[in-house]
Order: C-alpha cells, then sequence, then structure tokens
C-alpha cells in the first residue's frame, strides 16, 4: 500500500473516539483516498477504555486486522496512561497527540521512553469553551489532521462544515460550536 | 454508472435495501440485531420506500412474520446477527421447507458463552443445514454487491429458496471503508418486480402452505428441496454474470486468489480473506508459490468445484471461524476434506480454528500458517491436523 497513514484511537467508551474514528475517515475520503475507520469493542459500557482505528492510503485496503505499528496514536483520555501502553508500537517518525492540561514534560515522564514527537492540546477546555460540554473528540480530530498533515486547514473546515451541517440539520449553535472548536484546536495544538 | 462513497457493511446493506424497496420488513429492532433495520426503517419512516416495516417482539416472530408474508405473495427480508439467528432457528426449516425466497441479511456474530458480541461464524454456521443458501462476503462492497444479488438467485424458478447473504460482525459491518454504489434504477432494473406463482393472497387459486406431511410424503418433499438448492449454484453463476454486465465486479461459487500454480493453498471466508491476500502477496513477492480459495457460497457447497481448483495444491490450510466440537474439523475443513476425498485427491489438509470471538488476525498470522504448510511438506510430517492459530497458552 503506498503512503499508509495508520492512526490509533484510545478513547473511554462515552467520549467519541469510536465517532472520531469514523469522522476522520469520512473528512478524508472526501480528498479522493482510500480510508478505513473501525472500532474495537471491549465490554460494552461507559467509561471503559476502547480502541479505534484508521488507515488512510492511495490504494484499495484489504487488510482487516488491528493495527500494531501506527504512525499516530490519539490519547482521546488521559487516565488511559495508568492502565494503557499507548505508545505500544508507535513509529518514532509519528507523533503522539494527547488531550491533557498538563505541559509535554510532564506527559513524557508517563511514557515507555517513547522518543518521537509529543503533541498536546487542552481539548476539555476547548470544547468547554464552544459547546459548553465536554465533547473532546471533536477537538481531538482537528489535531490529528492538523499534526498529521493529512489536509490543509482549509479543506478539513470545509468538509467539517458541511458534513456537521447535513448530520445537526436544524441545530445551527450545535455546528457553530463544533466548528469553532475545531478552529480553536488547529490554533492551539502544538 | 458507479457512484463513489464510503460506507460501513451496515449502511450499504440498508442501501441495498432502500434500492430494492421491497413490500415487508419484519425485524427485532435492538440488540443483538445490528444498525441495518435501524437504518431502513429511518428509510420507511422518511417515506423513501413503501416497505411495511413489523417491528416485531423477536427473532422468532421476524422470520415468523416473513414467512406469513412471503407466503401471501410479498418479496419480504429481515436482518439479525448472532443469538438473533439462533433464536429464528425452528422456522428458518419452515421458510426452507416451504420454498418461501425471503432474503436474510446476517452480520456474523459469535454466540455465548463466554459473553461476547465480536465476530465469528458460529451463527451461521449452525444455520448451515436448514436449507438456506448461505453467501458469505469479504468487505462492504461485497456485502452490499451480494445482496443485490440476493433476490435474483433466491426467487429463481428452478430454486425457490431463501437466501442469507453474510458479512463479518464489527470487522465489516461497523468499518467505514469506500464503496461504489449503482445507481437505484439500475438496482430497480436488476432485481425486478416479485411475481410469484403460487401466493395465498391469490383467490383464483385456493392453496394451503405448510400443511402436515406424513411419512410416506416428508422425504419426497427433503428431496425435492434438495434439487432446488442444487440449483441455486448455477443460477448463482447466471445471475454473477449478468451483475458484472452491470457493475464490472465479478463474482463466482468462490474465488481463487494466485491459485492456479500454488503449492500451498488457504481456504477461507470472511473478511479475514482480505488479510490473507496481503500475506499471500508478500510471501509471493518473496518467490513463495502461495495461492488462496474464498468461499461465496456455502450452501449449496459447490465441492466438486472446489476439489478441482485445489487439485495441484500440495498442502491445503482450511481455515474455519468457528468450533463445531467434533474433535476433529470445522465446518469448512469437513467439507473440503469431503470434496478432496471424493475426487481422490489426497493432500495433507490442516485445519486451522481461527478468530473466535472477534480475536484479531493479522498479515503475520497467515504468513505463519504458510510456513507451517512448507514444513509439512519439506518433513513429510504432517503433525496435528487440527490446530488453533494464535492460541495464547
Amino acid at each position: 500500500m503506498q503512503n499508509l497513514i495508520q492512526i490509533r484511537w484510545h478513547g473511554r467508551g462515552g467520549q467519541g473516539a469510536k465517532t472520531a474514528a469514523l469522522m476522520l475517515a469520512d473528512v478524508v475520503f472526501s480528498t479522493g483516498k482510500y480510508v478505513q475507520g473501525f472500532p474495537e469493542y471491549g465490554p460494552e459500557r461507559m467509561g471503559a477504555p476502547i480502541t479505534a482505528y484508521n488507515r488512510i492510503t492511495d490504494n484499495k485496503i484489504r487488510v482487516h486486522s488491528n493495527i500494531y505499528e501506527p504512525d499516530y496514536v490519539v490519547v482521546v483520555d488521559e487516565t488511559l496512561f495508568e492502565t494503557v501502553d499507548v505508545t505500544k508500537g508507535l513509529s518514532k517518525e509519528g507523533a503522539l497527540i494527547v488531550n491533557t492540561a498538563r505541559n509535554k514534560n510532564e506527559i513524557e515522564k508517563l511514557l515507555n521512553g517513547y522518543q518521537g514527537r509529543i503533541y498536546t492540546v487542552d481539548a476539555r477546555r476547548i470544547s468547554m469553551e464552544t459547546l459548553g460540554r465536554y465533547f473532546p473528540n471533536t477537538p481531538m480530530l482537528a489535531a490529528v489532521v492538523k499534526v498529521s498533515g493529512l489536509m490543509p486547514d482549509e479543506t478539513f473546515l470545509n468538509e467539517m462544515q458541511q458534513s456537521l451541517e447535513q448530520k445537526f440539520a436544524g441545530k445551527p449553535a450545535v455546528v457553530e460550536g463544533n466548528m469553532q472548536a475545531l478552529k480553536s484546536t488547529l490554533q492551539e495544538v502544538s | 454508472m458507479s457512484i463513489k462513497d464510503r460506507l460501513s457493511g451496515n449502511e450499504a446493506v440498508a442501501i441495498a435495501m432502500r434500492q430494492i424497496n421491497p413490500d415487508v420488513m419484519s425485524a427485532f429492532p435492538i440488540t443483538p440485531s445490528t444498525e441495518i433495520p435501524q437504518t431502513f426503517s429511518s428509510f420507511v419512516a422518511n417515506g423513501q420506500v413503501d416497505t411495511a416495516f413489523i417491528p416485531v417482539e423477536s427473532e422468532h416472530s421476524a422470520m415468523s412474520a416473513a414467512i406469513g408474508s412471503q407466503a401471501a405473495g410479498a418479496r419480504s427480508l429481515t436482518a439479525t446477527s448472532s443469538c438473533g439467528l439462533a433464536l429464528m432457528w425452528e422456522v428458518l426449516y419452515v421458510a426452507a421447507s416451504n420454498r418461501l425466497p425471503i432474503a436474510l441479511a446476517l452480520v456474523n456474530r459469535t454466540l455465548s458463552g463466554p459473553i461476547n458480541i465480536n465476530c465469528d461464524h458460529s451463527d451461521s454456521m449452525g444455520a448451515r443445514d436448514s436449507g438456506w443458501i448461505q453467501i458469505y462476503s469479504e468487505n462492504n462492497q461485497e456485502a452490499y454487491d451480494n445482496f443485490v444479488q440476493a433476490y435474483r438467485i433466491a426467487e429463481h424458478a428452478a430454486v425457490r429458496l431463501p437466501i442469507m447473504i453474510c458479512q463479518d460482525g464489527f470487522i465489516t459491518s461497523a468499518a467505514v471503508e469506500n464503496i461504489e454504489l449503482l445507481a437505484d434504477r439500475d438496482v430497480q432494473g436488476f432485481v425486478g418486480e416479485y411475481h410469484p406463482e403460487s401466493y395465498l393472497l391469490n383467490s383464483k387459486q385456493p392453496l394451503a402452505i405448510g400443511p402436515y406431511a406424513v411419512s410416506a410424503y416428508c422425504m419426497e418433499a427433503k428431496r425435492a428441496q434438495l434439487e432446488a438448492l442444487k440449483n441455486a449454484k448455477q443460477v448463482t453463476l447466471d445471475v454473477a454474470k449478468e451483475f458484472a454486465a452491470l457493475s464490472g465486479r465479478e463474482y463466482g461459487l468462490f474465488e481463487e486468489y494466485k491459485l492456479a500454480d500454488a503449492d500451498y493453498a488457504m481456504v477461507i471466508i470472511g473478511s479475514a480473506a482480505g488479510t490473507a491476500k496481503d500475506a499471500v502477496d508478500q510471501l509471493r513477492a518473496a518467490g513463495q508459490k502461495v495461492g488462496l480459495l474464498k468461499i461465496r457460497l456455502f450452501r449449496p457447497f459447490p465441492g466438486e468445484e472446489i476439489a478441482a481448483a485445489l487439485q495441484k495444491s500440495k498442502v491445503i490450510a482450511c481455515m474455519d471461524r468457528t468450533e463445531s466440537f467434533n474433535g476433529r474439523c470445522g465446518p469448512l475443513g469437513a467439507e473440503v476434506k469431503s470434496a478432496l476425498f471424493d475426487a481422490q485427491l489426497m493432500p495433507p489438509v490442516i485445519n486451522y480454528v481461527y478468530g473466535l470471538g472477534g480475536r484479531d488476525v493479522t498479515v503475520e498470522d497467515f504468513i505463519t500458517v504458510f510456513a507451517q504448510l512448507a514444513e509439512i511438506e519439506q518433513t513429510n510430517d504432517g503433525g496435528k491436523k487440527y490446530r488453533y492459530l494464535s492460541l495464547r497458552e
């Protein structure tokens, strides 16, 4: 597979990590790529650790297994550092993207000596400011697009605007809040 | 004309149903079923189809309602998964023996216990002897394409039997992937209107369906049913040919992937076939003659054709995604070995059980299988004929 990009999402049931992976597949499809977005379910309950995955490439994807050597890992819930080895198999050339208010040095200490880049964004604050509720998946979606350079910011925002207007027809405030969350994240993730 | 889209396997099948616009869908609308009835019921609510949607209180009732409406003369369907299919068990046989061409969208998930919701083939494999036609899909595209072809096979005058279109739970049903859809009018033109020859609501031709058959007639009825099921093989090929002319996508009884000159062959069903093809390509690039046979039609089982396709293989792996507790082989292993025996072919066949309860299976796992096949040929030692793949010991 040419130019294969593999992404692994770590979250907890109810935080929308699976939805974010499916939305990423959706938005990347619009750029003409081949995509996969799929969840891995553990016990079905709110708060249980869940994993979701994306493959993105220029060719048809046949493989139907989980991803063990991702290019990017997105951690939607930082309490998972205590129980899940989130950087397992993560490429040194790739990056770890974490939803946290803490600084990078503190995050680095929680990892098993991961050598690659680390990016952080405070998705909780952004979500509370823009949506008034804690939906970390929208900011984390913007963060992974920014860090991976999958597409230009403008293309991403245009696609998301259309997609959100379709999904939340009749709820312009939700569309506006989500769009603001995406824009803030694109600027703040570092 | 094809429409490029990205859909989960569930969405893809629901869209095929919308394009077909059947007369009746009876379904148990929540878990253990999938998003298929949920998505389809939104098409009903939005007026995109004029199907009568019957949300029943159990899967036994879902199949019973489909049997009633199909017998009345209405094109009917249902969708389920896992223990939902198990609860239909009794009436699956009634649908088949009454020659009712109902379509069922099955998402393959395991049967408890231990309690687990993920993919394996224990649900449909348990129903393999119920008299239904069974077709399996590798990905969302195949699930869609197979469903579009379903009624053409099931309703054919030489067949008239119910058909089960299977895809792997979560792995393809919940995964969003690229897909090419057909235009609505192309699907409608391909599937056509349903005009049953005999049906209960035809007042000019009074009819009894499903009466008691005394012992003097029961065997003859079963034998006639078998003949119809055997006919499904040729009809499946004929329908696939027409479908290829419409879509450009070709289907057979099974798919041969780099099999013609393969020393080591793998026989497999469902989504893992795609993963195994990547393993085949990697090994071919390293100069190894390996190939794959992916089952599409499992009932009726095309044994003679499969034996012919495998006749040059020196060692064969049969991959079963279910445990049938006979201690010797799984359902696919039993079928393939029996077909080879009848064709007087006696290569070593290793039957692997894999992927139970959603256990992930990787390209590397399949490379290990092919390495074991090569070792068997080189050492002339078959070892254990029944093995578990990537089991934690």
